[in-house]
Protein backbone atom coordinates (compact mmCIF):
# COMPACT_ATOMS: atom_id res chain seq x y z
CA UNK A 1 0.00 0.00 0.00
CA UNK A 2 1.13 3.68 -0.91
CA UNK A 3 1.33 5.91 1.26
CA UNK A 4 -1.62 7.99 -0.44
CA UNK A 5 -3.67 5.13 -0.08
CA UNK A 6 -3.01 4.82 3.05
CA UNK A 7 -3.50 8.34 3.92
CA UNK A 8 -6.82 8.13 1.61
CA UNK A 9 -7.79 5.18 4.16
CA UNK A 10 -6.54 7.35 7.46
CA UNK A 11 -8.93 9.83 6.66
CA UNK A 12 -11.98 7.51 5.44
CA UNK A 13 -11.55 6.01 8.99
CA UNK A 14 -11.31 10.02 10.57
CA UNK A 15 -14.53 10.48 8.59
CA UNK A 16 -15.88 7.25 10.37
CA UNK A 17 -14.74 8.38 14.35
CA UNK A 18 -15.94 11.79 13.24
CA UNK A 19 -19.83 10.39 12.56
CA UNK A 20 -19.87 8.09 15.22
CA UNK A 21 -18.66 10.79 18.12
CA UNK A 22 -21.58 13.17 16.29
CA UNK A 23 -24.29 10.41 16.21
CA UNK A 24 -23.19 10.14 20.11
CA UNK A 25 -23.24 13.37 21.05
CA UNK A 26 -26.97 13.90 19.04
CA UNK A 27 -28.32 11.03 21.67
CA UNK A 28 -27.07 12.79 24.15
CA UNK A 29 -28.52 16.39 22.93
CA UNK A 30 -32.08 14.98 21.32
CA UNK A 31 -33.96 14.29 24.56
CA UNK A 32 -32.80 17.55 26.14
CA UNK A 33 -33.92 19.07 22.59
CA UNK A 34 -37.36 17.13 22.76
CA UNK A 35 -37.96 19.33 26.23
CA UNK A 36 -37.25 22.55 24.80
CA UNK A 37 -39.78 22.34 21.53
CA UNK A 38 -42.06 20.90 23.65
CA UNK A 39 -41.97 24.01 26.00
CA UNK A 40 -42.34 26.15 23.08
CA UNK A 41 -45.91 24.11 21.79
CA UNK A 42 -49.11 24.71 23.03
CA UNK A 43 -51.34 22.35 24.48
CA UNK A 44 -53.34 21.32 21.22
CA UNK A 45 -50.28 20.85 19.99
CA UNK A 46 -48.76 18.65 22.19
CA UNK A 47 -51.73 16.09 21.98
CA UNK A 48 -52.77 16.41 18.71
CA UNK A 49 -51.09 12.83 18.02
CA UNK A 50 -47.53 12.08 16.59
CA UNK A 51 -44.33 14.08 18.10
CA UNK A 52 -42.66 16.70 15.87
CA UNK A 53 -40.24 19.23 16.25
CA UNK A 54 -42.25 21.30 13.72
CA UNK A 55 -44.16 24.19 15.39
CA UNK A 56 -45.32 27.52 16.38
CA UNK A 57 -42.82 28.30 19.32
CA UNK A 58 -44.72 30.34 21.48
CA UNK A 59 -43.44 31.63 25.16
CA UNK A 60 -47.31 31.00 26.79
CA UNK A 61 -46.00 28.25 28.65
CA UNK A 62 -42.80 30.28 30.54
CA UNK A 63 -45.77 33.14 31.01
CA UNK A 64 -48.10 31.04 32.75
CA UNK A 65 -45.24 29.31 35.11
CA UNK A 66 -43.70 32.33 35.82
CA UNK A 67 -47.15 33.72 36.76
CA UNK A 68 -47.33 31.62 39.30
CA UNK A 69 -45.65 30.83 42.99
CA UNK A 70 -42.93 29.78 40.47
CA UNK A 71 -41.03 33.05 40.42
CA UNK A 72 -40.38 32.61 44.17
CA UNK A 73 -38.98 29.54 43.95
CA UNK A 74 -36.68 30.48 41.56
CA UNK A 75 -35.23 33.31 43.99
CA UNK A 76 -35.06 30.71 46.82
CA UNK A 77 -33.23 28.63 44.49
CA UNK A 78 -30.91 31.76 43.67
CA UNK A 79 -30.33 32.30 47.48
CA UNK A 80 -30.29 29.05 48.73
CA UNK A 81 -27.47 27.97 45.90
CA UNK A 82 -25.39 31.40 45.84
CA UNK A 83 -24.65 31.33 49.34
CA UNK A 84 -24.08 27.82 49.21
CA UNK A 85 -21.32 28.02 46.93
CA UNK A 86 -19.74 31.00 48.09
CA UNK A 87 -19.64 29.16 51.53
CA UNK A 88 -18.47 26.22 50.51
CA UNK A 89 -15.53 27.66 48.66
CA UNK A 90 -13.99 29.59 51.12
CA UNK A 91 -14.36 27.26 53.76
CA UNK A 92 -13.29 24.25 51.23
CA UNK A 93 -10.30 26.21 50.11
CA UNK A 94 -8.97 27.14 53.56
CA UNK A 95 -9.36 23.38 54.98
CA UNK A 96 -7.71 22.20 51.75
CA UNK A 97 -4.97 24.50 52.42
CA UNK A 98 -4.40 23.15 55.98
CA UNK A 99 -4.26 19.57 54.62
CA UNK A 100 -1.84 20.35 52.22
CA UNK A 101 0.44 22.59 54.11
CA UNK A 102 0.79 21.93 57.51
CA UNK A 103 1.43 18.65 59.90
CA UNK A 104 -0.87 18.68 62.90
CA UNK A 105 -2.26 16.16 65.01
CA UNK A 106 -5.86 15.98 63.22
CA UNK A 107 -4.96 15.88 59.78
CA UNK A 108 -4.83 12.46 59.00
CA UNK A 109 -7.95 11.77 60.80
CA UNK A 110 -9.84 14.92 58.55
CA UNK A 111 -8.43 14.14 55.53
CA UNK A 112 -9.69 10.04 55.84
CA UNK A 113 -13.21 11.25 57.15
CA UNK A 114 -13.22 13.66 54.17
CA UNK A 115 -12.85 11.24 51.69
CA UNK A 116 -15.08 8.88 52.89
CA UNK A 117 -17.81 11.29 53.62
CA UNK A 118 -18.11 12.20 49.83
CA UNK A 119 -20.45 9.10 49.63
CA UNK A 120 -23.13 9.70 51.68
CA UNK A 121 -26.18 9.56 50.40
CA UNK A 122 -28.74 11.95 50.29
CA UNK A 123 -31.19 9.67 51.61
CA UNK A 124 -29.54 8.75 54.56
CA UNK A 125 -29.34 12.71 55.69
CA UNK A 126 -32.74 13.33 54.85
CA UNK A 127 -34.40 11.35 57.54
CA UNK A 128 -32.26 12.74 60.72
CA UNK A 129 -32.02 16.24 59.29
CA UNK A 130 -35.53 16.98 59.73
CA UNK A 131 -35.22 15.50 63.24
CA UNK A 132 -32.29 18.28 63.52
CA UNK A 133 -33.12 20.81 61.90
CA UNK A 134 -36.50 21.46 62.67
CA UNK A 135 -36.17 21.91 66.95
CA UNK A 136 -33.56 24.32 66.11
CA UNK A 137 -35.76 26.41 63.86
CA UNK A 138 -33.07 25.61 60.70
CA UNK A 139 -35.66 23.93 58.44
CA UNK A 140 -36.37 26.16 55.75
CA UNK A 141 -33.66 28.05 53.42
CA UNK A 142 -30.95 28.23 56.22
CA UNK A 143 -31.17 24.70 56.97
CA UNK A 144 -31.16 23.78 53.59
CA UNK A 145 -27.68 25.67 52.63
CA UNK A 146 -25.98 24.57 55.79
CA UNK A 147 -26.99 21.10 54.18
CA UNK A 148 -25.73 22.10 51.28
CA UNK A 149 -22.20 23.35 52.23
CA UNK A 150 -21.32 20.27 54.50
CA UNK A 151 -22.50 17.86 51.03
CA UNK A 152 -20.24 19.99 48.91
CA UNK A 153 -17.45 20.23 51.11
CA UNK A 154 -15.85 16.48 50.60
CA UNK A 155 -15.54 17.19 46.81
CA UNK A 156 -14.14 20.71 46.88
CA UNK A 157 -11.77 19.97 49.38
CA UNK A 158 -9.93 17.35 47.66
CA UNK A 159 -10.47 19.41 44.31
CA UNK A 160 -8.79 22.26 45.33
CA UNK A 161 -5.84 20.30 47.68
CA UNK A 162 -4.95 18.97 43.78
CA UNK A 163 -4.37 22.84 43.42
CA UNK A 164 -2.52 23.98 45.85
CA UNK A 165 -0.35 21.44 45.58
CA UNK A 166 0.90 22.12 42.76
CA UNK A 167 1.86 25.61 43.96
CA UNK A 168 5.27 25.80 44.54
CA UNK A 169 6.08 26.49 48.93
CA UNK A 170 9.17 28.60 47.62
CA UNK A 171 6.49 31.47 47.37
CA UNK A 172 4.78 31.18 50.98
CA UNK A 173 8.79 30.89 52.57
CA UNK A 174 9.59 33.66 50.93
CA UNK A 175 6.62 35.74 51.91
CA UNK A 176 6.87 34.34 55.73
CA UNK A 177 10.77 35.77 55.56
CA UNK A 178 9.36 38.74 54.56
CA UNK A 179 6.69 38.81 57.80
CA UNK A 180 3.77 38.06 56.30
CA UNK A 181 0.87 36.43 58.32
CA UNK A 182 -0.50 33.20 57.28
CA UNK A 183 -3.96 34.78 56.64
CA UNK A 184 -2.73 37.40 54.48
CA UNK A 185 -0.63 34.84 52.89
CA UNK A 186 -3.46 32.71 52.05
CA UNK A 187 -6.07 35.49 51.15
CA UNK A 188 -3.38 37.36 48.76
CA UNK A 189 -1.17 34.65 47.60
CA UNK A 190 -2.45 31.52 47.17
CA UNK A 191 -6.08 32.14 46.76
CA UNK A 192 -5.43 34.04 43.66
CA UNK A 193 -3.18 31.29 41.76
CA UNK A 194 -6.03 28.55 42.37
CA UNK A 195 -8.66 30.52 39.83
CA UNK A 196 -9.03 27.65 37.27
CA UNK A 197 -9.53 25.26 40.69
CA UNK A 198 -12.04 27.70 42.47
CA UNK A 199 -14.12 28.01 38.57
CA UNK A 200 -14.29 24.48 38.56
CA UNK A 201 -15.62 23.77 42.50
CA UNK A 202 -17.77 26.57 41.99
CA UNK A 203 -19.79 25.47 39.20
CA UNK A 204 -19.94 21.49 40.55
CA UNK A 205 -20.99 23.50 44.14
CA UNK A 206 -23.40 25.69 42.60
CA UNK A 207 -24.90 22.85 40.56
CA UNK A 208 -25.60 20.47 43.55
CA UNK A 209 -27.02 23.33 45.77
CA UNK A 210 -29.24 23.82 41.99
CA UNK A 211 -30.31 20.87 41.91
CA UNK A 212 -31.04 18.79 44.70
CA UNK A 213 -34.72 17.81 45.32
CA UNK A 214 -34.36 14.92 48.27
CA UNK A 215 -33.64 17.41 50.73
CA UNK A 216 -35.63 20.66 49.85
CA UNK A 217 -38.16 18.61 49.66
CA UNK A 218 -38.29 17.76 53.63
CA UNK A 219 -37.04 20.78 54.62
CA UNK A 220 -38.69 23.56 52.71
CA UNK A 221 -42.74 24.35 52.61
CA UNK A 222 -44.70 26.99 50.56
CA UNK A 223 -42.80 29.81 50.74
CA UNK A 224 -38.97 28.35 51.12
CA UNK A 225 -39.24 25.73 48.51
CA UNK A 226 -36.69 25.70 45.39
CA UNK A 227 -37.33 25.26 41.99
CA UNK A 228 -37.03 21.29 41.45
CA UNK A 229 -39.27 20.84 44.11
CA UNK A 230 -41.43 23.16 42.58
CA UNK A 231 -41.15 21.76 38.59
CA UNK A 232 -42.28 18.13 40.88
CA UNK A 233 -45.10 19.94 41.60
CA UNK A 234 -46.39 20.02 38.12
CA UNK A 235 -46.87 16.51 37.97
CA UNK A 236 -50.70 16.22 39.32
CA UNK A 237 -53.18 13.55 39.98
CA UNK A 238 -54.83 15.07 37.45
CA UNK A 239 -52.87 14.73 34.58
CA UNK A 240 -49.92 16.63 33.71
CA UNK A 241 -49.53 19.83 31.68
CA UNK A 242 -46.52 18.78 29.35
CA UNK A 243 -45.85 22.23 27.91
CA UNK A 244 -45.52 23.89 31.54
CA UNK A 245 -43.69 21.02 33.10
CA UNK A 246 -41.29 21.42 30.16
CA UNK A 247 -41.45 24.62 30.60
CA UNK A 248 -40.52 24.57 34.52
CA UNK A 249 -38.02 22.05 33.59
CA UNK A 250 -36.13 24.07 31.35
CA UNK A 251 -35.96 27.28 33.81
CA UNK A 252 -34.05 24.38 35.82
CA UNK A 253 -32.15 23.23 33.54
CA UNK A 254 -30.68 25.93 31.86
CA UNK A 255 -28.06 27.59 34.36
CA UNK A 256 -26.08 23.79 34.22
CA UNK A 257 -26.42 23.94 30.42
CA UNK A 258 -25.00 27.86 29.95
CA UNK A 259 -22.23 26.81 32.48
CA UNK A 260 -21.16 23.44 30.60
CA UNK A 261 -20.88 25.65 27.39
CA UNK A 262 -18.95 27.96 29.01
CA UNK A 263 -16.69 25.99 30.97
CA UNK A 264 -16.42 22.56 29.71
CA UNK A 265 -13.02 22.55 29.90
CA UNK A 266 -13.28 22.76 33.89
CA UNK A 267 -16.02 20.33 34.10
CA UNK A 268 -14.56 17.71 32.58
CA UNK A 269 -11.08 18.31 34.60
CA UNK A 270 -13.54 18.41 37.61
CA UNK A 271 -15.22 15.15 36.60
CA UNK A 272 -11.93 13.02 35.58
CA UNK A 273 -9.48 14.36 38.20
CA UNK A 274 -9.70 11.83 40.49
CA UNK A 275 -10.03 8.64 38.47
CA UNK A 276 -7.25 9.62 36.14
CA UNK A 277 -5.00 11.49 38.08
CA UNK A 278 -5.83 9.63 41.41
CA UNK B 1 7.20 36.88 72.77
CA UNK B 2 8.86 34.34 71.28
CA UNK B 3 6.63 31.78 73.42
CA UNK B 4 3.64 33.30 71.86
CA UNK B 5 4.32 33.35 68.18
CA UNK B 6 4.76 29.64 68.86
CA UNK B 7 1.40 29.11 69.97
CA UNK B 8 -0.36 31.04 67.55
CA UNK B 9 1.51 29.18 64.68
CA UNK B 10 0.79 25.70 66.19
CA UNK B 11 -2.51 26.93 66.48
CA UNK B 12 -2.67 28.51 62.12
CA UNK B 13 -4.14 24.84 60.79
CA UNK B 14 -6.72 24.37 63.02
CA UNK B 15 -7.85 27.96 62.27
CA UNK B 16 -8.02 27.21 58.21
CA UNK B 17 -9.75 23.69 59.40
CA UNK B 18 -12.30 24.48 61.71
CA UNK B 19 -14.91 26.43 59.65
CA UNK B 20 -15.05 23.20 57.26
CA UNK B 21 -14.94 20.34 59.45
CA UNK B 22 -17.40 22.21 61.97
CA UNK B 23 -20.11 22.45 58.97
CA UNK B 24 -19.14 18.92 58.07
CA UNK B 25 -19.77 17.11 61.86
CA UNK B 26 -23.04 19.15 62.00
CA UNK B 27 -24.59 18.82 58.35
CA UNK B 28 -22.62 15.02 57.76
CA UNK B 29 -21.13 13.02 60.91
CA UNK B 30 -24.22 14.34 63.27
CA UNK B 31 -27.25 13.22 60.49
CA UNK B 32 -25.76 10.31 60.19
CA UNK B 33 -25.02 9.60 63.96
CA UNK B 34 -28.44 10.56 64.77
CA UNK B 35 -30.28 8.11 61.75
CA UNK B 36 -27.99 5.39 63.92
CA UNK B 37 -29.92 6.39 67.07
CA UNK B 38 -33.18 6.69 65.55
CA UNK B 39 -32.94 3.27 63.89
CA UNK B 40 -33.62 1.58 67.00
CA UNK B 41 -37.12 3.82 67.89
CA UNK B 42 -40.17 2.98 66.45
CA UNK B 43 -41.34 5.82 65.64
CA UNK B 44 -43.80 8.10 63.22
CA UNK B 45 -43.02 11.27 60.90
CA UNK B 46 -44.38 14.14 63.90
CA UNK B 47 -43.63 11.54 66.89
CA UNK B 48 -41.34 12.59 69.88
CA UNK B 49 -38.75 9.86 70.58
CA UNK B 50 -39.77 8.41 73.48
CA UNK B 51 -38.03 5.27 75.77
CA UNK B 52 -40.87 3.15 75.31
CA UNK B 53 -40.33 3.39 71.91
CA UNK B 54 -37.04 1.41 72.35
CA UNK B 55 -37.23 -1.33 69.84
CA UNK B 56 -33.00 -2.19 69.53
CA UNK B 57 -31.47 -4.41 66.56
CA UNK B 58 -35.20 -5.68 66.84
CA UNK B 59 -36.24 -3.22 63.56
CA UNK B 60 -33.41 -4.01 61.48
CA UNK B 61 -34.40 -7.81 62.35
CA UNK B 62 -38.09 -7.00 60.63
CA UNK B 63 -36.52 -4.71 58.41
CA UNK B 64 -34.63 -7.40 56.77
CA UNK B 65 -37.01 -9.79 56.42
CA UNK B 66 -40.15 -7.29 55.18
CA UNK B 67 -40.38 -8.86 51.86
CA UNK B 68 -41.15 -5.25 50.45
CA UNK B 69 -37.96 -3.73 51.63
CA UNK B 70 -36.40 -7.33 49.78
CA UNK B 71 -37.96 -6.78 46.85
CA UNK B 72 -36.71 -2.93 46.52
CA UNK B 73 -33.06 -4.67 47.57
CA UNK B 74 -33.23 -7.10 44.56
CA UNK B 75 -34.54 -4.33 41.99
CA UNK B 76 -31.54 -2.14 43.00
CA UNK B 77 -28.92 -4.53 42.75
CA UNK B 78 -30.43 -5.96 39.15
CA UNK B 79 -30.42 -2.10 38.13
CA UNK B 80 -26.90 -1.80 39.14
CA UNK B 81 -25.39 -4.48 37.49
CA UNK B 82 -27.67 -3.92 34.37
CA UNK B 83 -26.46 0.00 33.88
CA UNK B 84 -22.89 -0.51 35.07
CA UNK B 85 -22.55 -3.13 33.10
CA UNK B 86 -23.86 -1.80 29.69
CA UNK B 87 -22.36 1.74 30.38
CA UNK B 88 -18.85 0.17 30.90
CA UNK B 89 -18.94 -1.94 27.67
CA UNK B 90 -20.31 0.50 25.63
CA UNK B 91 -18.73 3.53 27.62
CA UNK B 92 -14.93 1.62 27.50
CA UNK B 93 -15.32 0.46 23.73
CA UNK B 94 -16.24 3.21 22.48
CA UNK B 95 -13.44 4.65 23.83
CA UNK B 96 -11.38 2.43 22.66
CA UNK B 97 -12.38 2.97 18.75
CA UNK B 98 -12.24 6.95 18.91
CA UNK B 99 -9.02 6.83 21.01
CA UNK B 100 -7.17 8.86 18.27
CA UNK B 101 -7.62 12.24 18.93
CA UNK B 102 -10.15 13.76 16.40
CA UNK B 103 -10.99 17.28 15.16
CA UNK B 104 -13.98 18.82 16.89
CA UNK B 105 -13.97 16.50 19.93
CA UNK B 106 -13.94 19.51 22.60
CA UNK B 107 -17.69 20.48 21.08
CA UNK B 108 -18.88 16.68 20.96
CA UNK B 109 -17.34 16.46 24.44
CA UNK B 110 -19.34 19.41 25.87
CA UNK B 111 -22.66 17.84 24.18
CA UNK B 112 -21.99 14.71 25.81
CA UNK B 113 -21.56 16.38 29.45
CA UNK B 114 -25.12 17.85 29.44
CA UNK B 115 -27.05 14.90 29.99
CA UNK B 116 -25.02 14.36 33.67
CA UNK B 117 -25.33 18.29 34.31
CA UNK B 118 -28.69 18.90 34.19
CA UNK B 119 -31.40 18.03 37.69
CA UNK B 120 -31.71 14.25 37.59
CA UNK B 121 -35.38 15.57 38.30
CA UNK B 122 -35.54 17.22 34.59
CA UNK B 123 -33.58 13.96 33.47
CA UNK B 124 -36.88 12.19 34.80
CA UNK B 125 -39.40 14.33 33.54
CA UNK B 126 -37.42 14.24 30.15
CA UNK B 127 -37.63 10.32 30.13
CA UNK B 128 -41.29 10.03 31.24
CA UNK B 129 -42.16 12.35 28.66
CA UNK B 130 -39.95 10.30 26.18
CA UNK B 131 -42.01 6.98 27.01
CA UNK B 132 -45.69 8.40 27.88
CA UNK B 133 -48.15 6.11 25.98
CA UNK B 134 -50.18 8.69 24.04
CA UNK B 135 -47.68 11.58 23.62
CA UNK B 136 -43.99 10.52 24.11
CA UNK B 137 -41.75 10.69 20.82
CA UNK B 138 -40.97 6.81 21.08
CA UNK B 139 -44.49 5.81 21.00
CA UNK B 140 -44.84 8.59 17.85
CA UNK B 141 -42.28 6.64 16.06
CA UNK B 142 -43.53 3.31 16.55
CA UNK B 143 -47.02 3.89 16.17
CA UNK B 144 -45.67 3.52 12.62
CA UNK B 145 -44.76 -0.09 13.10
CA UNK B 146 -48.45 -0.23 15.15
CA UNK B 147 -46.74 -0.84 18.36
CA UNK B 148 -48.12 1.25 21.38
CA UNK B 149 -46.57 -0.23 24.99
CA UNK B 150 -47.44 0.83 27.75
CA UNK B 151 -43.72 1.47 28.77
CA UNK B 152 -44.21 3.04 32.72
CA UNK B 153 -47.29 1.09 33.23
CA UNK B 154 -45.76 -2.62 33.23
CA UNK B 155 -43.19 -3.55 35.02
CA UNK B 156 -40.61 -5.25 32.64
CA UNK B 157 -41.06 -2.10 30.67
CA UNK B 158 -40.78 0.50 33.33
CA UNK B 159 -37.76 -1.80 34.26
CA UNK B 160 -35.90 -1.34 30.87
CA UNK B 161 -36.94 2.34 30.65
CA UNK B 162 -35.22 3.55 33.59
CA UNK B 163 -32.08 1.51 32.62
CA UNK B 164 -32.29 3.21 29.52
CA UNK B 165 -32.41 6.71 31.04
CA UNK B 166 -29.53 6.08 33.22
CA UNK B 167 -27.79 4.52 30.21
CA UNK B 168 -28.12 7.67 28.39
CA UNK B 169 -26.92 10.07 31.26
CA UNK B 170 -23.78 7.94 32.30
CA UNK B 171 -22.71 6.39 29.35
CA UNK B 172 -20.48 9.79 28.69
CA UNK B 173 -19.25 9.39 31.90
CA UNK B 174 -17.65 6.49 31.15
CA UNK B 175 -16.31 7.18 27.56
CA UNK B 176 -15.10 10.54 28.92
CA UNK B 177 -13.02 8.46 31.75
CA UNK B 178 -11.71 5.78 29.65
CA UNK B 179 -10.99 8.20 26.84
CA UNK B 180 -8.84 10.42 29.24
CA UNK B 181 -7.16 6.91 30.85
CA UNK B 182 -6.30 5.98 26.88
CA UNK B 183 -5.13 9.59 26.33
CA UNK B 184 -2.74 9.36 29.17
CA UNK B 185 -0.95 5.52 28.63
CA UNK B 186 2.58 5.18 28.21
CA UNK B 187 2.30 4.87 24.24
CA UNK B 188 5.93 3.26 24.66
CA UNK B 189 3.74 -0.20 25.59
CA UNK B 190 1.82 0.17 22.96
CA UNK B 191 4.23 0.45 20.45
CA UNK B 192 6.22 -2.38 21.35
CA UNK B 193 3.90 -4.75 20.98
CA UNK B 194 3.33 -3.15 17.78
CA UNK B 195 6.63 -3.65 16.82
CA UNK B 196 6.17 -7.36 18.22
CA UNK B 197 3.84 -8.13 15.41
CA UNK B 198 0.87 -8.12 17.95
CA UNK B 199 -2.78 -7.36 15.83
CA UNK B 200 -5.27 -4.36 17.06
CA UNK B 201 -7.52 -6.44 18.93
CA UNK B 202 -4.07 -7.91 21.29
CA UNK B 203 -2.79 -4.56 21.88
CA UNK B 204 -6.29 -3.91 23.19
CA UNK B 205 -6.95 -6.84 25.07
CA UNK B 206 -3.53 -7.58 26.32
CA UNK B 207 -1.59 -4.18 26.28
CA UNK B 208 -4.52 -1.49 26.70
CA UNK B 209 -7.40 -3.30 29.17
CA UNK B 210 -4.38 -4.12 31.58
CA UNK B 211 -2.95 -0.97 31.68
CA UNK B 212 -6.53 1.18 31.80
CA UNK B 213 -7.58 -1.47 34.43
CA UNK B 214 -7.22 0.69 37.82
CA UNK B 215 -9.35 3.75 35.81
CA UNK B 216 -12.10 1.45 34.47
CA UNK B 217 -12.19 -0.23 38.31
CA UNK B 218 -12.41 3.22 39.82
CA UNK B 219 -15.12 4.44 37.46
CA UNK B 220 -17.44 0.82 37.94
CA UNK B 221 -17.29 1.90 41.69
CA UNK B 222 -18.03 5.49 41.16
CA UNK B 223 -20.97 4.51 38.75
CA UNK B 224 -22.09 1.59 41.38
CA UNK B 225 -21.76 4.49 44.44
CA UNK B 226 -24.46 6.80 42.09
CA UNK B 227 -26.58 4.30 41.16
CA UNK B 228 -27.27 3.48 44.79
CA UNK B 229 -27.56 7.21 46.10
CA UNK B 230 -29.88 8.54 43.13
CA UNK B 231 -33.58 8.89 43.27
CA UNK B 232 -34.80 11.67 41.72
CA UNK B 233 -35.14 10.24 38.22
CA UNK B 234 -36.95 7.45 39.36
CA UNK B 235 -38.86 9.24 41.52
CA UNK B 236 -40.21 11.87 38.45
CA UNK B 237 -40.58 8.63 36.11
CA UNK B 238 -42.56 6.17 37.68
CA UNK B 239 -42.23 6.84 41.58
CA UNK B 240 -41.41 3.43 42.08
CA UNK B 241 -44.19 1.45 40.02
CA UNK B 242 -45.84 -0.51 38.77
CA UNK B 243 -45.81 -2.35 42.11
CA UNK B 244 -42.20 -1.67 43.24
CA UNK B 245 -40.99 -2.94 39.99
CA UNK B 246 -38.74 0.63 39.50
CA UNK B 247 -38.53 1.05 43.33
CA UNK B 248 -34.87 1.54 43.96
CA UNK B 249 -33.32 1.40 47.20
CA UNK B 250 -32.89 5.14 48.26
CA UNK B 251 -36.36 6.05 46.66
CA UNK B 252 -37.58 3.20 49.13
CA UNK B 253 -36.18 4.54 52.33
CA UNK B 254 -37.55 7.93 51.22
CA UNK B 255 -40.80 7.12 51.16
CA UNK B 256 -41.20 4.67 53.99
CA UNK B 257 -39.82 7.51 55.82
CA UNK B 258 -42.01 10.32 54.61
CA UNK B 259 -45.00 8.72 52.92
CA UNK B 260 -45.53 5.97 54.89
CA UNK B 261 -43.77 7.79 57.34
CA UNK B 262 -42.04 4.88 59.30
CA UNK B 263 -39.09 7.05 60.94
CA UNK B 264 -37.12 4.17 62.47
CA UNK B 265 -37.96 1.39 60.13
CA UNK B 266 -36.86 4.46 57.11
CA UNK B 267 -33.54 5.03 59.76
CA UNK B 268 -32.49 1.14 59.93
CA UNK B 269 -32.84 0.79 55.96
CA UNK B 270 -30.57 3.98 55.74
CA UNK B 271 -27.92 2.82 57.77
CA UNK B 272 -27.79 -0.48 55.84
CA UNK B 273 -27.26 1.70 52.26
CA UNK B 274 -24.97 3.49 53.87
CA UNK B 275 -22.80 0.69 54.86
CA UNK B 276 -22.82 -1.00 51.33
CA UNK B 277 -21.83 2.81 49.82
CA UNK B 278 -18.91 3.28 52.42
CA UNK B 279 -17.73 -0.12 51.95
CA UNK B 280 -17.92 0.62 47.83
CA UNK B 281 -16.37 4.09 48.83
CA UNK B 282 -13.21 2.61 51.27
CA UNK B 283 -12.41 0.28 48.19
CA UNK B 284 -12.67 3.90 45.69
CA UNK B 285 -10.02 4.68 48.36
CA UNK B 286 -7.87 2.03 47.65
CA UNK B 287 -7.61 2.23 43.98
CA UNK B 288 -7.36 6.41 44.58
CA UNK B 289 -6.53 8.32 47.33
CA UNK B 290 -5.30 11.59 46.65
CA UNK B 291 -3.14 11.68 50.09
CA UNK B 292 -0.63 9.09 49.25
CA UNK B 293 -0.77 9.20 45.65
CA UNK B 294 0.84 12.64 45.72
CA UNK B 295 3.47 11.36 47.93
CA UNK B 296 2.36 12.69 51.21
Amino acid sequence: MGPEAFAREEQAGDSFRIGAVALLAALSVLPILVMLSTSLKTQRQIFSGGFSFLMLPTFENYRQVLEGRFLGYLGNSIVVSVIATVVTLVFGTMCAYAISRFTFSGRSPIAISTLLVRTIPPAVLAIPAYFILTPLHLDGLAGLTISYVALNLPFTIWLLYGFIEQVPTELEEAATVDGCGPFRLFFTLIVPLLKPGLAAAAIFTFRIAWNELVLASILTNRTSRTLPYGVYLFITDVGIDWGQLMAAGMLVALPPLVFTFVAARQIIMGLTDGAVKG
Amino acid sequence: MQNQLGVSRRLTPYVFAAPAVLVMLFGLLYPVVDALRLSFYEVRLGEQITPQAFRGLAIFAEALSDSSNLKSMAVTLEFSVVVVVVEMAVGTGLALILEKPLRGMRVFRTLLVLPMMIAPICVGLIWRYMFDVNVGPINSVLAGFGLQPAWLAESGLAFFAICVTDVWQFTPFVFILALAGLQGLDQSCVEAARMDGASAFQIIRYVKIPLLAPILMITILMRLIDALRGLEVVYAMTNGGPGLSTELFSLHIYKSAFVTQRMGHSAALSVCLLVVTTALSVLLLAWSNPLRQRGR
